[in-house]
């Protein structure tokens, strides 16, 4: 009978139900007309107060929650916390603690540390969502990538979802398998095996050791964004080769089988993993997934304040 | 006033001797006076009753962390001293990386000092390898032995340079010394926060695999060889270790090897949800790992079980994960834990455990205890092999609180600890 909830945070999306799941994309779908509407506003978070707390440096995320809980009404702060955890003199309990003495109702955290988020979440009564933990989840990008694929395709189950390039430092990748796997789509991985972590097949994943292979298996690509610092970590030996190995190009999706819808996180490094005419190309879903960001998000915030699934009735008034 | 102790009708467990039976144990002037039945005793020596409970050589544990000096706030060497024994030592061995260094004789001295003025387990220094541990310049083994150190180890570091490792070993010889080594390559282990795994790839943690271990044990053993020196290996977590070291030995090279109660008992899993008290340097590994420790314990592939307690601060761990330190207590659960995850569970016997956390450690160190000989040092521990209790870190002695042991029920309780003939512990006398 009872419709599932989402409980008091979201720190990711290993521990959501298929049901959970379906819940929070079923009610960002009549979110998404709010922000086509002229006046882009509802009430439903009125007088909740809600902190974007940014202890990284962050400009699509943040913007996109700070969108999602304006057109729902609330009051936010946006705190950026800049400087590594060494130098920084709080450490992370008392901000919590401080936060929690000012009686908030949510917090959106954005931090370097994996587990952060629910460290805080342990620690607040107050809601708190992840926006990126370290190398451990990033759930509303992995939510806004599901969303981004079912209006493509109509579904998830039975989609090849290929993600690819830098698996091993990718809170993305992480949250794109736990919620593809969950709605039955099935995910490979893709990149330079020193770019993919331990024992990664043991969540359900397929292994897939040249991008020929991903572009010959999948129906969608979901292209990670390679970080300069790769490089000087020793983990690949120029960005240079990286393309020419790993790179998607125009001339490789060619030989696929079928056409490939092509998502990425952003922010994109064109011309190493990803290719210009590929970015800006007919099968790109690289914007539509930003705009369904806003959307995600905004069905997060509203369910976690307590709001009800059916919020597309309440909506039409 | 030192009166003779007398301790009737305990199960006397003496691996040195090979014994195991009930008797009665009688230590005057602080060494072993007799054993056996009816010991006419002096009307003011103090009967302590043993039926139902082991008696044994008091444990011994040859790696301990104590901050003093540095960092009394989570340890020193008195509050040390007294947690060893409320958990049944009656020696313990302090590793060198306090504030400043123990690297030379003056500061040996110095935790000699403090040992002595606390009265409780016997403390033995162990010196540093190579000065400030900075693995360039070694340390004057000599002057540290003289003062009282009992090994060397630049413990918390591994020594990288394969030459100072070499020079240690063969310098040491002189002195009959074991140099105990951390073994990890620092450039696999850079910035790891856990072990490398299935659980490290779902946390988004950066692992340190088994391999960091593994190179430096083999490099150690390929050193002992070609020096003859005795290298003792601390802490071993993996099962390749456990491979290299039963070749080693079979080859009849000097290693030692040492693991911990939580290596023996826990694994990567229990750093889920971020649980700060489950991180250390080894990291927890894998089950296979875990019961490859437990077979190298049964079959002396690894010598002894020593507790690597590691105080820190309750704030220190009340953190993200990558920056908590690495580190848990050991001497007041060891036996708990080993009683109840090894002889519980029928991997070892109770003289097999006496002998891996007593005799061997005075063994291997050349330590003075690990047996009840007639005309040994009177360093004895009673305890309760089969009484149940509940790990509650709001009653340890140490200074610190970080185990995650908590709440988990044990077996074995620790009755009363005698060192050098004296009481310095006594579980149903009131707390000081």
């Amino acid at each position: 009978m009872s419709a599932p909830s989402l409980g008091k945070d979201l720190v990711g999306l290993e521990h959501l139900s298929a049901g959970q799941l379906r819940l929070i994309l079923d009610t960002a779908e009549p979110f998404k007309e709010v922000s086509e509407r002229a006046i882009k506003k509802v009430p439903a978070l009125r007088g909740k107060t809600i902190v974007n707390l940014f202890f990284e440096a962050s400009t699509r995320t943040r913007i996109s929650f700070e969108f999602a809980e304006k057109r729902l009404s609330a009051d936010t702060v946006n705190v950026a916390v800049s400087g590594s955890s060494v130098s920084k003199g709080e450490t992370l309990v008392d901000t919590a603690r401080n936060l929690e003495a000012m009686r908030i109702d949510m917090v959106v955290i954005r931090h370097h540390a994996s587990g952060s988020a629910e460290f805080l979440g342990n620690r607040i009564r107050s809601n708190v969502i992840n926006a990126g933990d370290g190398k451990h989840e990033h759930p509303t990008q992995g939510l806004l990538d599901m969303l981004t694929l079912r209006d493509r395709f109509g579904r998830l189950e039975g989609l090849n979802v290929a993600i690819c390039g830098d698996v091993l430092h990718s809170r993305v990748a992480r949250s794109n398998i736990w919620g593809l796997t969950r709605l039955g789509a099935e995910v490979g991985v893709c990149g330079p095996a020193s770019l993919l972590p331990r024992n990664i097949q043991d969540l359900g994943v397929t292994i897939l050791p040249r991008i020929e292979d991903a572009i010959q298996w999948a129906d969608a690509l979901n292209v990670l964004r390679l970080q300069l610092e790769r490089m000087t970590a020793g983990f690949i030996p120029s960005l240079r080769e990286y393309n020419r190995v790993f790179g998607v190009t125009r001339d490789r999706l060619a030989k696929a089988p079928k056409d490939l819808t092509i998502l990425h996180p952003g922010p994109m490094n064109r011309g190493v993993e990803i290719d210009s005419d590929v970015a800006d190309g007919e099968h790109s879903v690289i914007l539509p997934q930003v705009t369904n960001g806003v959307a995600v998000r905004m069905a997060v915030l509203y369910l976690l304040a307590g709001g009800a699934p059916d919020w597309h009735a309440g909506a039409s008034e | 006033m030192m009166h003779p102790i007398l301790i009737r009708g305990g199960r006397i467990i003496d691996p040195s001797r090979g014994t195991d039976g009930v008797a009665d144990l009688y230590l005057s002037d602080g060494r072993v006076e007799a054993i056996g039945r009816n010991i006419a005793v002096p009307p003011e020596a103090q009967i302590i009753d043993g039926s139902g409970k082991v008696v044994a050589p008091g444990l011994i544990d040859v790696h301990v962390h104590l901050r003093e000096p540095g960092q009394e706030d989570l340890e020193t060497v008195a509050t040390g001293a007294m947690a060893a024994a409320a958990g049944g030592f009656t020696s313990i061995c302090a590793m060198p990386n306090t504030d400043p260094v123990t690297d030379n004789q003056a500061a040996v001295g110095f935790i000699v000092g403090k040992a002595q003025r606390a009265g409780k387990a016997r403390v033995y220094p162990i010196g540093a390898i190579t000065l400030g541990q900075k693995g360039e310049k070694l340390a004057e083994f000599g002057e540290l032995v003289g003062a009282g150190a009992v090994a060397v180890s630049d413990d918390g570091k591994p020594v990288v340079s394969s030459h100072i490792m070499r020079t240690a070993l063969e310098y040491a010889r002189t002195f009959g010394i074991p140099v105990a080594d951390h073994c990890e390559d620092p450039t696999l282990a850079q910035g790891g926060a856990m072990h490398e795994g299935i659980v490290s790839t779902r946390l988004g943690l950066k692992g340190i695999p088994a391999a960091a271990e593994e190179i430096m044990v083999a490099r150690d053993i390929i050193l002992s060889e070609l020096t003859g020196g005795h290298v003792h290996l601390c802490h071993m977590s993996t099962r390749g270790s456990v491979d290299l070291i039963r070749r080693a030995k079979e080859k009849g090279l000097r290693v030692t090897a040492e693991a911990t109660p939580h290596h023996f008992s826990l694994t990567h899993e229990a750093c889920e949800g971020y649980n700060t008290n489950a991180k250390m340097n080894p990291p927890l590994r894998e089950a296979e790992d875990r019961d490859a420790i437990r077979q190298a314990l049964k079959d002396g592939t690894i010598d002894v079980i020593a507790s690597d307690h590691a105080p820190h601060h309750y704030d220190a761990k009340e953190r993200e994960f990558d920056d908590a330190p690495n580190g848990i207590l050991g001497l007041e659960t060891a036996l708990g834990v080993a009683l109840t995850e090894l002889v519980l569970r029928g991997l070892l016997t109770l003289p097999e455990l006496v002998l891996r956390m007593s005799t061997q450690p005075a063994r291997i160190f050349g330590l003075a205890g690990g047996t009840l000989t007639v005309g040994a040092p009177a360093d004895v521990v009673v305890f309760d092999p089969d009484a149940r209790w509940v790990v509650d870190p709001l009653t340890f002695y140490s200074r610190s609180r970080n185990t995650p042991f908590g709440g988990r029920a044990l077996n074995g309780v620790v009755e009363c600890t005698v060192v050098r003939g004296r009481v310095v512990f006594d579980r149903s006398a009131p707390r000081a």
